[in-house]
């Protein structure tokens, strides 16, 4: 089996070099035989997908099958584990999930291919430069980590078995999600250096772009998130985010997507920031493929158990290549990417997206300095230091705040000019709304001026709710106006207003989950927790609950054995659940994992909702008696709540909108502006 | 140790990492069979048992255990570059934004052909209102 894996690698790669060299022929020549040559290169990318999907198929066969010979199942699959995790094997271990971007990348240039009578052109130079990184993927998976080794020896009876950490539901959609974000930028990217080589004329390649560019964001705010559950949920330190250098990895192209995705609306609205706009999705792309070279290197330590390998060379001149080229042609061809016009006021839609774009990238900055700080200080100092959550809380939260703002004020502004009395009248009521959250929060006990992380945690809150009465006031205004004209009612011209506009609207239903987002950290200065050896009814008090130990049990599976603890929750001296903290020791690698459990109290607190969150600690071998810690998390359930917004709104903004209605209008004609002149 | 005590261990504990190299903040390390964070704990207790101040207590802790095990940069010499870039960079940031849009802003505007005329007053705003209807923004 697995020499039909192996020769499904070859020939994609060679196949997808054949769509890159033909492909690049084929650009510089008009005659109908490069046409030709053209076509058989965008065949050549669809059957390398074909290829890539063949050897995928065969790595998830073998596991499922428990075949040890090649050695990727042996480390990664045991034969007792569930079939689910037999899937998730595929990208699991380093070999598997290098093979699973090219698949994904093979995916999606797949669907290019498809569409390419869209712009055959400017098709068939994103489809070269898809060619080139799929090679990229393709010469590492045959020369440097080839997921079908063959286990040398005899034949071993099972295998290693999955890290226990990833044998939990989520890990089988997160790298996926993860994985679907950073290789969907590629195509973005692809389109924009086809753009730049072609000196492609206007700005079509954004619309094309457009939806692949929304729908990878939203897989990678997907994939980050699920990953921040994931920490949550399994790892049981009672957090969700530790500023890792593989969490910073994702984070990083997420916020230069991010302000792709504003910057954007720039070029198409106004044909301005062309410039900008090259150059932050070629760092978007870049920093997704940095992400991995941090992560494979060596070079940044992370918590991650990634194997270390020389791939990370690879990464390296790959990261180098691409730099150099996207540069030279930036160089060569960036007369033709002049703005088209000026800004005209400084309170404006324009400058709003200016200052996003500012703050989004010194966000950006900020997390690659500190995840890069430890290097540097070896470097310079000579010893390596620790960055983390301490340092992050600070230099971070007064740019997340800023941005927040921003998030509020951006959507009151009209394109080219805003008048402050419009921006006062449209703002007076989110104002005084937020202040009023604000005021409520001391009344009710917070004492910023006690302690930063109070400060941050109140203006946090208020602006937060800022956003979402900005939202909701530019939901209700719009609706009122329509209702007026149409004898709708307002819910209706709301949906109305929506469908006329969806990206927009779309668009604030994200801001609306940021804000949710937000609401769910801010809560992280108020957690409590306590820990406790627990005998048979022995208590631990923690906020309103009171926990009382039942029992201790014990249960074996094929797969793993487990201790857990079922513990009653009081409130109000009265008995509102059962929680069963739980400790795994799985067999066939011998690990120990801790599973938490949490109860969200959505039925008591409603809005101020709050995690109980117990975790079975093991068992204090001096007193032979077990340790559970408990936690109280306010708000956090809000960031999931967040997270399902924000997808709704992506999709909300992807559905086209309604048909519009044109009107022709007789305007002035102009002399053309000289070169330059709007720039 | 007393109210005052318990909030600096709890601070102190979380600026600190664990150094058996999971990785976690100490007071976060549920490292299943850790041989160092119950041991450092102790020892963090210990030094808040003697009164001491807290630059003095992690002091103490770098000596023991490299300067890893402080979860931040500290701000004096060569660190202090690790805390001023951020918010450098926001300022400059900041000052180019600026900077780039009052130059947008002074930026003549091209002059018109003969015989082109600018609309204003009311028949500006009526255009302004076709233009809304159109583009809805």
């Amino acid at each position: 089996m697995s020499y039909i894996g192996a020769f499904a690698l070859i020939l994609a790669l060679g196949l997808s070099s054949y769509s890159f060299l033909a492909g690049l022929v084929a650009l510089f020549g008009r005659d109908p035989g490069s046409m030709r040559l053209g076509e058989t290169a965008r065949r050549a990318g669809i059957a390398a997908f074909g290829a890539v999907l063949l050897a995928a198929g065969v790595l998830v066969t073998a596991a499922f099958s428990d075949d040890f010979s090649i050695a990727y199942i042996f480390h990664h699959s045991n034969r007792d584990l569930p079939a689910p995790y037999k899937f998730a094997v595929l990208w699991s271990g380093q070999e598997g999930s290098l093979l699973f971007w090219s698949l994904l990348l093979g995916g999606y240039g797949f669907v290019l291919r498809l569409r390419y009578k869209t712009d055959q052109r400017l098709f068939a130079h994103a489809s070269v430069v898809i060619a080139a990184v799929q090679v990229f993927f393709l010469m590492l998976l045959n020369f440097a980590a080839h997921p079908f080794a063959i286990m040398e020896g005899a034949l071993p009876p099972d295998g290693n078995g999955l890290n226990p950490l990833l044998q939990y539901p989520e890990m089988v959609i997160h790298p996926p999600m993860l994985y679907l974000g950073y290789i969907g930028f590629t195509i973005p990217f692809a389109f924009a250096l086809g753009a730049l080589i072609m000196k492609y004329p206007g700005d079509k390649w954004i619309h094309i772009t457009r939806r692949w560019t929304m729908v990878t964001w939203c897989f990678l705010t997907i994939g980050v998130f699920l990953g921040a559950h994931w920490a949550y949920s399994v790892l049981g330190w009672g957090g969700y985010w530790g500023w890792d250098p593989v969490e910073n990895a994702s984070l990083m192209p997420w916020l230069t997507g991010t302000a792709f995705l504003h910057s954007v609306m720039m070029q198409e609205k106004r044909g301005m920031l062309k410039v900008w706009n090259m150059w932050l999705i070629f760092a978007t792309f870049w920093l997704s493929i940095l992400g991995t070279f941090l992560t494979r290197s060596g070079i940044i330590s992370s918590v991650h158990a990634f194997a270390q390998s020389t791939i990370g060379e690879w990464f390296g001149w790959f990261l180098i290549i691409s730099l150099a080229v996207f540069t030279y042609f930036f160089v060569i061809n960036r007369s033709h990417l002049k703005s088209e016009h000026r800004l005209e006021a400084l309170v404006s839609r324009e400058s709003s997206f200016l200052f996003n774009n500012l703050l989004l990238l010194v966000a950006c900055f900020t997390i690659l300095w500190g995840t890069w700080y430890p290097k540097i200080s070896e470097l310079v100092q000579g010893h390596t230091i620790t960055v983390r959550a301490p340092y992050y809380n600070v230099v971070i939260v007064p740019t997340a705040l800023l941005l927040l703002l921003l998030t509020a004020v951006g959507p009151l502004l009209a394109w080219r000019k805003t008048s402050i009395e419009s921006l006062k009248r449209n703002f007076l009521f989110p104002f005084i709304g937020a202040m009023a959250i604000g005021i409520a929060m001391v009344i009710f006990g917070v004492r910023p001026w006690d302690d930063s992380s109070y400060f941050y945690a109140t203006m946090a809150a208020i602006l937060s709710a800022l956003v979402i009465f900005t939202v909701i006031s530019e939901f209700v205004r719009g609706g009122r106006v329509i209702a007026g004209k149409s004898q709708m009612n307002l819910l209706a011209a709301m949906l109305h207003l929506w469908h006329r506009n969806t990206r927009r609207y779309g668009g604030y239903v994200v801001h609306f989950g940021v804000a949710l987002v937000v609401i769910g950290i801010l809560g992280t200065p108020f957690n409590k927790e306590v820990e406790k050896e627990m005998g048979f009814g022995d208590k631990i008090n923690i906020g309103p609950y009171t926990l009382v130990c039942q029992s201790y049990t014990q249960e074996d599976t094929p797969n793993y054995g487990s201790e857990w603890a079922i513990i009653s929750v009081f409130r109000g001296g009265r008995q509102i659940t059962t929680m069963y903290p739980e400790r795994r020791f799985y067999k066939s690698s011998g690990q120990p994992q801790t599973i938490p459990r949490i109860y969200p109290s959505v039925k008591e607190d409603l809005l101020l909702v709050r995690d109980l969150y117990l975790v079975y600690e093991g068992i204090n071998e001096t007193t032979g008696r077990p340790i559970i810690k408990a936690h109280l998390n306010p708000l956090v359930p809000w960031i999931w709540t967040g997270l399902i917004v924000m997808v709704f709104g992506t999709i909300l903004a992807l559905i086209p909108n309604a048909a519009t209605v044109r009107v022709s209008v007789p305007v002035p004609v102009r002399e053309p502006a000289h070169v330059g002149a709007g720039d | 140790m007393g109210a005052g005590d318990s909030t600096r261990f709890d601070k102190l504990g979380h600026r600190m990492m664990c150094a058996c190299g999971c990785g976690q903040i100490l007071l976060e390390c549920n490292h299943v069979g850790c041989t160092y964070s119950d041991k450092m704990r102790n020892e963090l207790i210990a030094g808040l048992d003697r009164a001491e101040s807290d630059d003095l207590i992690l002091q103490g802790f770098v000596q023991n255990y490299g300067p890893t095990v402080v979860a931040a940069p500290t701000s004096t010499g060569f660190n202090r570059v690790a805390w001023i870039m951020p918010f450098l960079a926001l300022g400059l940031g900041i000052a180019f934004v600026i900077l780039v849009v009052r130059s947008w802003k002074n930026k003549p505007t091209p002059a018109l052909a003969d015989g082109i005329t600018v609309s204003r007053g009311s028949e500006l705003d009526d255009y302004k209102r076709k233009a809304r209807q159109e583009t809805d923004q």
